[in-house]
């Protein structure tokens, strides 16, 4: 009937391999199972390097192919967070309190232990109470489920809110904005019992997994890759098939494609929703490896660095969000580390921790200004694909969208 | 399998040799953990200065068990999670001996178990909440009860405040603090109305009306006091709604523990003339190693720059490591640590810091009004008071004591007479 | 050597003579010299007294020198003497009594005497009796404050007794009105006292509340039987009312001894290990005890044995509350007079609540105002032109700076801000216009990347900021007229820097609106914005248009900059605090209107007080639900509180 999916999408492939190729290479030179090239915490920074891009990919999904710039998609990421932390904090402590408890000469009751587990996790921040929230914090499976849930629930009833009042463009960008402050303001206050400023700390340690970190780092980099992998795949079926032609309409014209009987509404709201899940997806393996989540994490800035990746990376092609994700936050890792040279100017030396902010901010101008199409653009080069001739038209209101090379497809 | 065998086998000589290239190495590396670059760059840029400052002046004098200290500087960025990622980065690709650094508490927290898996050593600088205590952090800067309490203290007694108005920024450090005197006030009689507690976020700056409510506080013909945990650039804001109000100091006596000389250099203070600061140290502490300490100070860093608090824990703390090592004849971690116990070295305000078991320094308790040159007049000096990890004013932690020289352990349930954890809290 | 010995034999001499003179000071002070020295307000009340009683003219002057900070000890020989200062090593010492100088001494081998205030306030009160007939008007209201910091039953006399001869009119109506207020403390005729509290009442200065209120506090007390007789009983209480729940009514028995303590359940735990007896406790196996009913069953053996105080059921509470009464008594022994004081405190309490009402509002209004401040620039670059700048808030930073930097280079304060505000307009007008020629006139047809790329300039600018300015807080401080607050009442207050701040907003609705409507940039602006090709056609010229809107929207926010940074504080972080906000109150108000955009301000601005209000120990929580009410307000009226028809509404 048709050629095979991997065949309509060989950047698909490509992909895959190439990120099974770095991920074996990083195990190889590493120091848990490795010749220890590359020392444990950059193993991290990897791993969660590969989060980022899995988040980047949803950030495509949801502005490079359905045209909703949304500023909040790290509310979601923060939320996925939160939830695996949940579990992982109770957990550990948990142990820690069955085995001191143990030693008292009364067998504790199974509210006492809640009660002293409950201390350990809330006494640095003034309470001993546990918010209603953490319900579900001593199981693990239902802890996973929340992963997504919660995320998701909450992007669906946004989701649901705004675009059925048809809030679009930035407006709409400006609400996600809102809405992941008023979450991150939630979030620092204690009362939200998710220990407020302080956040979820010691992610790092698996309850009751005695291997070293170097190790651990490793398991959470494969788990990555493979969320990455899988992620990958799910956005590049998702924007290959039918719907995909359908979320692409409503990026370029959405009143058409209302129009032509498509409930936009309901796709929007499926596309939103799916990438939050994704998002928090990340998110839940993104912060064991950080070690430590907390409100800062879920600031409107981050969700705008996101936006920022994406677009340098190339909005519209799912490759080109990974490349900028991993780009750009690993060169922002090495500029602000501090293991950029100076540059002595005689009368001044520009120390990049300084500058690289201000350097990002101009390239992101100039990018926008002159490189719509990203790093993403490159590729086109290399293939020697030329923009379409449109006669002299301009490119309307979105340059880098890929409208004809897409219908023509 | 084979592979494996052969990579691990690589791994092991890999490591032998870079073993023995940092062994071949001549100097003992210093690692220095403070943001340079962030929301809490302004503060704990200065302690940098202060540990580069230290290290040149060891080295000047003959440097460590004959090797010279070299600082490994990182920028965590005011980046919670960054302070974890640069904390491994020190320990397993500088291998520094022992780390100086954090100013905030959640970067401690995140800084936590990192230091703890790999065995690390790091010397905190900054008043904290307490309710902590780990194997491998020497807390240099103030507990409450060398701070908070004392400063509640004179409150009660030398100003007779009978009715509290507890204003702090919503973080761990003052919601913890609050905590602690909500329960020490209770304890001395104060009515539960009587104690106003309020929280605003960072950077607050319209303070009308928590001011209005302060001053409001004393229609029921109570002496009203304010402790003041508000953080950082909030304060500006705090204080010029204070002297708009006409609020003065003898009416509603504001102290604040998160107030310190630098702090002041970005206010006028003609109007908060006699408002109160609590610390273990100021500029103005009157005495010959002050003097010459504030001296090199500025000489290195420029005439308008001004000492506090940490940067004196800085001092503290360098210089007992470095006495200990030279006990110890070594850098290493755990024989650092077991001739820490005991050192004693002279502050800058006259007395004598000694290190507890517990990981805290015996310090002295100074209390200080603010002058119109935006130095603080200490009109109020305690002896040195040892350091409490787990306070004793709120029941859940009066039953733990922290004695990692004798019980080896931070957490000790003095009840069950138990061990509780060897890790500590995060 | 031997001259220093000699010399200091001389001073020694020379003092013990002076103790040796009748109506000498030093002798009282060097009685006290302990508790002087120490300086703690607990033990320095003798000393005071007896400074105060001694009856001899210089005790005034050592008191106000002492409270100064000005009296110094000699650690030689402990004597004390008023210091002044000869440079910072040296100072002059000068004798209480001879009132001559008595040498220069070096700075260590003092001591200067640190009085807190504390100690200050109560040398005060002792200064009172001295300083309220004293020929200067500065010491007489001296005398009055300190009367109000701390009114004593002492000080009535003597105040009663200076009014008739008060000269200064002010002075003397402070000094009735302190009259009566001590009369309803301290005085002893009744009838008195219920008299001046008829006077007050209505009154609604704190001073009148923090007398009255005493007067009526309430204890709790609890008696077996019948409530007490000969003790002025303000209720009787019954257990189990909102206000008295059974519980605390029975932790009153338990504090009062009437009943035993309940036994709680750390105390039942601690109990059972006690009693552990040979792996069970009361017949129990300690392994069953992880259950609060074996727990129970066990303490329960326990307590039939004797060995541990039994359990205090929900019938025991009961028998214990029915067998006692509770009540409230008065602080004040007088019924005439609590009755009054109640009554006028009702009456106060009413007029509090309304101008408690209105200082709100006022709070609200003059958040509104700054935030109608922060977003008029926006609502000329958004609402107008709908251009979405980011970098909208770094501007505002930029007018706060130069503000800054102004006021380095032009000390005086009133000038520097006058010369501030054009200056801030023309800097971030010149740089709206920079951004606006090179960045924003290509994207004006791709609104979404024109938020990416001022994103960008944000953050650059943001960084450079901070790259030359340092991260530390700037003073940016207003001058002397600004200082201070609108006093209405002792409720209600407004700082005068708000009542510009206000003032300004006013000025800047006035100048848009005579800008949009009554000028030539205006009638184009809206022209332009509408159809720009038609505009083009008529002879306007959009891009420069476009960038004189542009630049005027940019030079608002650099002097909505100065004002905030005068009241706030400037730091590179001072735009990134705003810009939110100011977004939200332009969409709130509806887009491409300006009163939408006070109205967003004024609804903005008046929910965070209220909901402050509703909880005011947690600001964060007000601004949390503020944004949240925002975003489910614009799902409601997704084109804002006043939304554009017809036309000009686009799409």
């Amino acid at each position: 009937m048709q050629r095979s999916f991997i065949a309509r999408n060989p950047s698909v492939l490509i992909f895959l391999a190439c990120l099974a190729l770095f991920t074996l290479m990083v195990t190889v030179l590493s120091e848990g199972l490795g010749v220890g090239m590359i020392s444990t915490s950059f193993v991290k920074t990897l791993g969660k390097t590969l989060c980022l891009c899995l988040i980047a990919v949803a950030m495509d999904l949801i502005w490079g192919f359905t045209g909703i710039l949304s500023l909040g998609h790290f509310a979601f990421f923060g939320l996925g967070g939160y939830m695996i932390g949940m579990w992982l904090m109770y957990e550990r402590t948990r142990l820690i309190v069955v085995e001191s408890l143990s030693q008292a000469e009364i067998p504790p009751t199974s509210s006492e232990v809640v009660d002293a587990i409950g201390n350990q996790i809330f006494g640095v921040v003034g309470s001993s109470e546990f918010p209603l929230i953490w319900a579900f914090a001593d199981s693990l499976f239902l802890q996973l489920v929340l992963v997504v849930l919660v995320p998701g629930l909450l992007a669906l009833v946004f989701g649901w809110l705004a675009f059925r009042s048809r809030v679009t463009g930035v407006y709409l960008s400006i609400l996600t904005q809102a809405m992941t402050l008023a979450l991150a303001l939630y979030l620092f206050q204690n009362d939200s019992g998710l220990r407020g400023n302080n956040g979820l700390s010691g992610l790092q340690n698996l309850p009751g997994v005695e291997v070293s970190q170097d190790v651990v780092s490793l398991w959470f980099l494969w788990a990555s890759a493979f969320a990455l992998g899988l992620g990958y795949l799910l956005a590049a079926w998702v924007v290959s098939g039918k719907f995909g032609s359908v979320i692409r309409g409503i990026r370029d014209n959405e009143a058409r494609v209302r129009f032509l009987g498509y409930s936009v509404e309901a796709y929007k709201l499926m596309i939103f929703t799916l990438t939050a899940c994704i998002a928090a997806i990340a998110g839940a393996l993104y912060y064991p490896q950080a070690g430590i989540i907390n409100p800062a994490e879920i600031a409107p800035i981050a969700s705008i660095y996101l936006a920022v990746w994406v677009a340098i990376g190339g909005r519209g092609r799912l490759y080109g969000a990974v490349i900028g994700a991993a780009f750009v936050s690993l060169l922002s890792t090495w500029f602000t580390g501090g293991q950029a040279p100076d540059i002595p100017l005689g009368f001044y030396t520009i120390k990049w921790v300084d500058w690289w902010l201000v350097l990002l901010g101009l390239s992101f101008v100039a990018v926008t200004l002159f490189a719509p199409k990203g790093m993403g653009g490159l590729v086109d080069l290399w293939t020697q694909r030329r923009a379409p001739n449109r006669h002299g038209a301009d490119l309307g209101p979105d340059d880098g969208a890929l409208r004809e090379q897409e219908a023509s497809e | 399998m084979n592979f494996l065998k052969s990579t691990l086998a690589g791994s092991v000589v890999f490591a032998t040799l870079a073993g023995a290239a940092m062994a071949a190495e001549d100097t003992i590396k210093v690692g220095v953990l403070h943001s340079l670059s962030g929301t809490m760059a302004i503060s704990e840029t200065t302690l940098k200065d202060t540990m580069l400052m230290l290290i040149d002046q060891q080295n000047a004098k003959g440097g460590l068990l004959g090797k010279q200290l070299e600082a490994v500087v990182v920028d965590p960025a005011s980046d919670w999670p960054l302070f974890a990622e640069k904390a491994r980065e020190l320990l397993t690709v500088h291998e520094v001996d022992v780390i100086f650094g954090n100013w905030t508490s959640v970067s401690r927290k995140s800084v936590l178990p990192v230091i703890e898996e790999l065995n690390g050593l790091l010397f905190y600088p900054v008043q904290y909440e307490g309710e902590e205590s780990s194997k491998n952090v020497f807390y240099t800067g103030a507990a409450p009860n060398q701070q908070a309490i004392p400063a509640t203290d004179y409150f009660l007694e030398e100003l007779g405040v009978e009715k509290f108005a507890l204003l702090g920024t919503d973080y761990v450090y003052p919601r913890t603090t609050n905590n602690i005197l909500e329960s020490y006030l209770k304890g001395k009689g104060i009515a539960d109305s009587d104690i106003f507690v309020n929280y605003t976020p960072f950077g607050h700056s319209d303070w009308s009306k928590i001011v209005a409510d302060v001053v409001a506080l004393g229609a029921d013909g109570k002496k009203v006091g304010v402790i003041s945990t508000i953080n950082g650039d909030a304060n500006i804001g705090f204080y010029k709604e204070l002297a708009a109000a006409g609020v003065s100091a003898d009416d509603i006596p504001v102290v604040a523990f998160s107030v310190g000389e630098e702090e002041l250099a970005g206010l006028d203070t003609s109007n908060l003339v006699g408002h109160l600061a609590a610390w273990n140290y100021f500029q103005s502490a009157d005495s010959e190693v002050n003097a010459s300490f504030v001296e090199t100070w500025k000489a290195t860093m420029g005439e308008e720059r001004v000492t506090n608090d940490p940067m004196e824990a800085h001092y503290i703390g360098f210089n007992m490591w470095v006495n200990a090592a030279t006990e110890a004849g070594s850098t290493e971690v755990d024989a650092v640590r077991a001739k820490m116990y005991g050192q004693e070295f002279p502050n800058l305000t006259g007395g004598t810091a000694v290190m507890l078991p517990n990981h805290h320094l015996a310090k002295p308790v100074l209390i200080g009004e603010i002058q119109e040159d935006g130095q603080f007049d200490i009109i109020s000096q305690t002896t040195e008071v040892p350091g409490d990890a787990w306070t004793d004013y709120l029941p859940e932690s009066a039953v733990l004591v922290s004695d990692w020289k004798d019980l080896g352990c931070g957490m000790y349930n003095t009840e069950t007479k138990s061990c509780v954890q060897t890790l500590s809290n995060y | 050597m031997l001259r220093l010995l000699l010399a200091g034999l001389a001073i020694l001499l020379s003092c013990l003579m002076a103790t040796a003179e009748e109506g000498a000071i030093q002798p009282v002070l060097q009685e006290h010299r302990e508790v002087i020295a120490k300086s703690s307000r607990k033990t320095i009340a003798p000393a005071i007294d007896a400074i105060a009683d001694s009856g001899l003219p210089q005790a005034q002057r050592v008191l106000e020198t002492w409270a100064a900070k000005s009296m110094w000890m000699r650690k030689s020989d402990g004597y004390f003497f008023a210091g002044e200062k000869l440079d910072s090593k040296t100072y002059q010492l000068l004798d209480f009594d001879s009132g001559e100088v008595v040498g220069t001494f070096a700075k260590k081998d003092l001591k200067q005497l640190k009085p807190n205030s504390g100690i200050r306030a109560m040398i005060g009160t002792a200064l009172v009796r001295f300083q309220l007939l004293d020929a200067d008007i500065a010491k007489r209201q001296a005398a009055l404050t300190s009367i109000q910091r701390d009114p004593e039953a002492a000080l009535l006399a003597p105040l009663r007794a200076s009014i008739a001869d008060e000269p200064d009119a002010g002075l003397k109506a402070q000094k009735q009105r302190l009259e009566r207020l001590l009369t309803i403390g301290y005085d002893d005729d009744t009838a008195a006292r219920v008299a001046a509290i008829e006077g007050m009442s209505g009154d609604l200065g704190v001073d009148v509340r923090a007398t009255l209120n005493p007067l009526v506090a309430k204890t709790r007390g609890v008696a077996p039987g019948a409530a007490p007789q000969g003790v002025n009983i303000a209720a009787i209480l019954t257990p189990g009312d909102d206000d008295f729940p059974e519980e605390e009514a029975y932790d009153l028995l338990v504090a009062e001894g009437f009943a035993p303590a309940r036994v709680s359940k750390d105390e039942v735990r601690l109990a059972l290990a006690e009693n552990i007896e040979g792996g069970s406790v009361g017949g129990v196996p300690v392994a069953q005890l992880d259950k609060d009913e074996t727990r129970a069953r066990a303490y329960a053996a326990l307590a039939a044995a004797g060995k541990v105080p039994p359990i205090v059921t929900a019938a025991d509470v009961q028998t214990a509350l029915a067998a006692h009464v509770f009540f409230e008594t008065y602080a004040e022994s007088s019924a005439d007079v609590t009755t009054a004081a109640q009554k006028a405190l009702d009456t106060i309490a009413l007029k509090v609540g309304v101008n408690q009402t209105l200082d709100l509002t006022l709070d609200a209004l003059s958040l509104a105002s700054i935030y109608f401040l922060a977003a008029i620039g926006l609502a000329i670059t958004f609402g107008v032109m709908g251009v979405i700048n980011m970098a909208h808030g770094e501007f505002i930073m930029m007018g706060a700076y130069t503000g800054y930097v102004v006021q380095q280079i032009i000390p005086d304060h009133t000038v520097s801000i006058i010369v501030a505000i054009p200056l801030a307009f023309a800097v971030t007008f010149a740089a709206g216009v920079a951004m606006e020629r090179l960045v924003i006139r290509w994207l004006y047809a791709r609104p979404l990347e024109t938020l990416l790329a001022t994103f960008g300039i944000s953050i650059a600018l943001q960084q450079l900021a901070k790259n030359i300015f340092g991260t530390q807080a700037r003073p940016l401080t207003a001058p002397g007229w600004l200082d201070g607050a609108l006093v209405m009442n002792d409720v209600v207050s407004i700082s005068y820097i708000r009542i510009a701040i206000f003032i300004l907003a006013l000025i800047f609705l006035g100048v848009f609106l005579f800008i949009m409507k009554r000028t030539r940039l205006g009638l184009e602006t809206r022209a332009v914005t509408q159809n720009p090709r038609m505009a083009a056609s008529m002879g306007i010229n959009p891009g420069r248009v476009n960038m004189l809107t542009f630049g005027l929207g940019s030079g608002i926010a650099g002097i909505a900059g100065v004002a905030i940074g005068l009241f706030a504080k400037v730091t590179s972080e001072l735009g990134s605090d705003y810009i939110v906000q100011s977004f939200m109150t332009v969409v709130v108000g509806g887009v491409g209107n300006i009163w939408g955009t006070l109205a967003g301000a004024a609804m903005i601005g008046f929910l965070q007080k209220g909901i402050e209000w509703l909880n005011p120990s947690n600001t964060l929580a007000a601004q949390t639900y503020m944004i949240v009410f925002i975003i489910i307000f614009i799902q409601f009226r997704p084109r804002g509180i006043i939304a554009l028809k017809g036309r000009a509404a686009g799409d």
